[in-house]
């Protein structure tokens, strides 16, 4: 017979709530935090928003010698990079994804798992130099030229790909943006896919089911949401992400049509500038530049919400 | 438990690191001058034991802190205008000297072939001349076989000094330059692509054919670039040399400047090289008691590490491809520093 010292259950109470209190106190901390940030972010932008107001997301200009600042070059170039590397590592962080759980050999498993795991620990700098100094002369060298000559004249596509081959610029930086947040896509999908009960994808092979169908009909839908969470946390680390754009991007204010110019995106253009910001309308366009990153990551977070709860809803429906 | 007890432990020898320096000169600003001032203080701390704690944080970020006296001296490339200074109550003095080099990589010319001046440097950046057989650029160069490559102008994406005498010198020497960008530590370049550093803007013209870049001496000496002959205001073409950095220093004239407010570019004299420029250091002219870091004490420490660099330092300086100032200029700025930095009516410091 267990009888409960009242001592002991005392002591329990009181640890009890000075756990509850602790945890507490640390998801405050983090609505401290992000407040702190939100508040300091619009507190330094201020003066540039009430001096440009809706200009400062409208206009191209970024001249820190007139004093005049715009933020479309770099919302620009942070939104096309950004959605150029999804666009190339959704698909295939889905593949390895798929690939590890559902046909890999057990043989092959560990290694490219390790392997893209490994791939998620590299710094970003290094992302950066090798982009520079590795990737840079073989895309200006090599692809590009062979782009603009094939693919330049094109109708519809053409302009995408015109001007000379500089080797960096938006489409170099988005594909090393890719390459960075493949790991984190190919991971969490891995995870997800694994969470599949076994006993849903058997039922699926012992109905005649093929390996696609299973995959797509039973796998997918299952693991939608880790999809979703997936992407959204490659976008977020896109999106954000600031040296290894900064060596590749070519780092100017202008917006072009072909994806082989150079532009910038808000993070890398802060980087290169807040430093030697003097005066106090350009760094405060510079905090302008942080609180835009902040709302658009903000907006992406929030989109990815409600498509999650719409999901969810429709999911509920069908069932 | 176990990266608790090592988090305390380097919290710890932070702690005591900090402890250690309290009687450090501490300084913030430039990146350009940072090579040559860690180098400097390297040795001051072996000649005297006094160590200087320096972040080369930018010039933005040197004139904030100095301002924010949160250290005992800023570090700027570009001169503060004499109002500025005065309503800061901030000496400013030049320190060193250093000059910006235009770097080509096109087929077959190599160090000191090609010739070009201020106007069709401008034009270039401009996106008015494109490609390297322009007779812009043939005038200048009539011995000289120039393809017909395109010109990729390479430029410093981040804000720097480099970027600030570069683009003042193509505004003293084009109108339109002048007229449609200007001269700033960044610039809103038309054409182009921008590369972060002076490693940046090397690498990527090394890279790249038909390229022309910028960049510190020491980076096109070190790297065996292409640089160019320019011709300067007294209408000489002159090679990039610490000669001729020096002869542009010493023909400006400094005597009559407010502040040391002066722009190297451009400057006067057969042998000077156009695009020269000084680093300034930043410090109060009165001590505040109150303060730990910008008292008449610590001011008297941060000039006479000046005052030694001033005297033992030009070899060190010559090493990393610096310039020492004139002899004349250290003169004048000794006696500024006696006659503007006053504590209660006396001097801070009394050099010999």
């Amino acid at each position: 017979m267990a009888i409960i010292d009242p001592r002991h259950a005392a002591r329990q109470l009181v640890f009890e709530r000075i756990f509850r209190g602790a945890t507490l106190s640390a998801a405050i901390l983090v609505l401290a935090v992000l407040g702190g940030v939100g508040v300091s972010l619009v507190h330094g932008a201020w003066p540039a928003v009430s001096h440009f107001k809706l200009a400062f997301i409208t206009r191209e200009v970024w001249n820190p010698v007139t004093d005049q600042f715009g933020a479309l070059g770099p919302i620009y170039g942070t939104v096309v990079t950004s959605l150029l590397a999804m666009l190339l590592a959704v698909p295939t962080g889905f593949g390895i994804a798929l690939f590890l759980t559902e046909l890999c050999p057990p043989l092959l498993k560990r290694p490219i798992g390790v392997a893209v795991e490994l791939l998620a620990a590299v710094p970003s700098i290094i992302f950066g130099i090798w982009g520079l100094f590795v990737l840079a002369p073989v895309l200006q060298r090599h692809v590009q030229p062979w782009l603009i000559s094939h693919l330049g004249h094109l109708p519809g596509i053409g302009p995408l790909f015109k001007g000379p081959p500089f080797g960096i610029g938006i489409f170099t930086a988005s594909l090393v943006l890719a390459i960075m947040v493949l790991p984190f896509i190919a991971a969490t999908m891995r995870d997800v896919f694994d969470t599949v009960p076994p006993m849903l994808k058997e039922s699926g092979y012992g109905l005649g089911a093929t390996t696609w169908e299973v995959i797509w009909n039973v796998v997918v839908p299952h693991s939608r949401v880790g999809i979703v969470g997936g992407v959204m946390l490659g976008l977020g680390r896109a999106l954000g992400e600031t040296m290894a754009v900064t060596f590749v991007i070519g780092n100017s204010h202008r917006i072009s049509a072909s994806i082989l110019a150079p532009g910038t995106t808000i993070s890398s253009a802060i980087a290169n500038e807040f430093t030697e910001a003097v005066g106090d309308l350009y760094t405060s366009s510079l905090i302008a530049l942080g609180l835009l990153l902040f709302l658009i990551t903000f907006a992406v977070i929030a989109a990815a919400q409600a498509m999650l709860s719409r999901l969810e809803r429709r999911s509920g429906a069908v069932a | 438990m176990h990266t608790l007890k090592r988090l305390a432990v380097v919290g710890f020898a932070a702690m005591a690191t900090f402890v250690a320096s309290a009687g450090d000169i501490s300084g913030a600003g430039a990146t350009f001058p940072y090579p040559i001032y860690a180098k400097w203080a390297d040795a001051y701390k072996k000649a005297t034991g006094v160590g200087l704690n320096y972040q080369s944080i930018g010039s933005g970020g040197g004139i904030k802190q100095i301002k924010a006296k949160t250290v005992t001296f800023g570090a700027s490339d570009m001169p503060l205008k004499p109002d500025d200074l005065k309503s800061a109550g901030l000496l400013q003095f030049p320190m060193i000297i250093g000059g910006v080099v235009p770097v080509v990589n096109v087929k077959g010319i190599g160090p000191g072939q090609l010739h070009l001046d201020g106007a069709t440097i401008a034009s270039i950046y401009l996106g008015d001349i494109t490609t390297w057989n322009d007779p812009a650029i043939k005038k200048l160069n009539p011995k000289l076989a120039l393809p017909n490559t395109d010109i990729a102008p390479v430029y410093r994406s981040d804000g720097s000094g480099t970027n600030f005498l570069f683009s003042d010198y193509l505004s003293k020497t084009s109108p339109k330059f002048l007229s449609t960008i200007g001269a700033n530590t960044s610039v809103q370049w038309p054409v182009g692509i921008g590369q972060k550093g002076n490693e940046g803007v090397a690498n990527m013209t090394i890279q790249t054919d038909g390229a022309i870049g910028y960049v510190e001496y020491a980076y096109a000496k070190q790297n065996k670039m292409a640089y160019t002959l320019l011709t300067n205001k007294a209408g000489n073409a002159v090679a990039p040399s610490a000669e001729s950095f020096q002869a542009a220093a010493a023909t400006a004239d400094w005597a009559g400047s407010d502040s040391y407010y002066l722009i190297l570019t451009n400057q006067d004299g057969a042998k000077s090289w156009p695009i020269t420029g000084a680093s300034f250091i930043l410090i109060y002219k009165t001590p505040d008691a109150s303060s730990n870091v910008v008292n008449a004490a610590s001011i008297n420490e941060a000039l006479k590490f000046f005052s030694w660099a001033y005297a033992n330092g030009t070899a060190m300086a010559a090493e990393l491809d610096y310039v020492p100032l004139p002899a004349a200029l250290i003169a004048q700025v000794k006696k500024s520093w006696a006659s503007q930095i006053m504590d209660g009516g006396h001097p801070v410091y009394v050099g010999k």
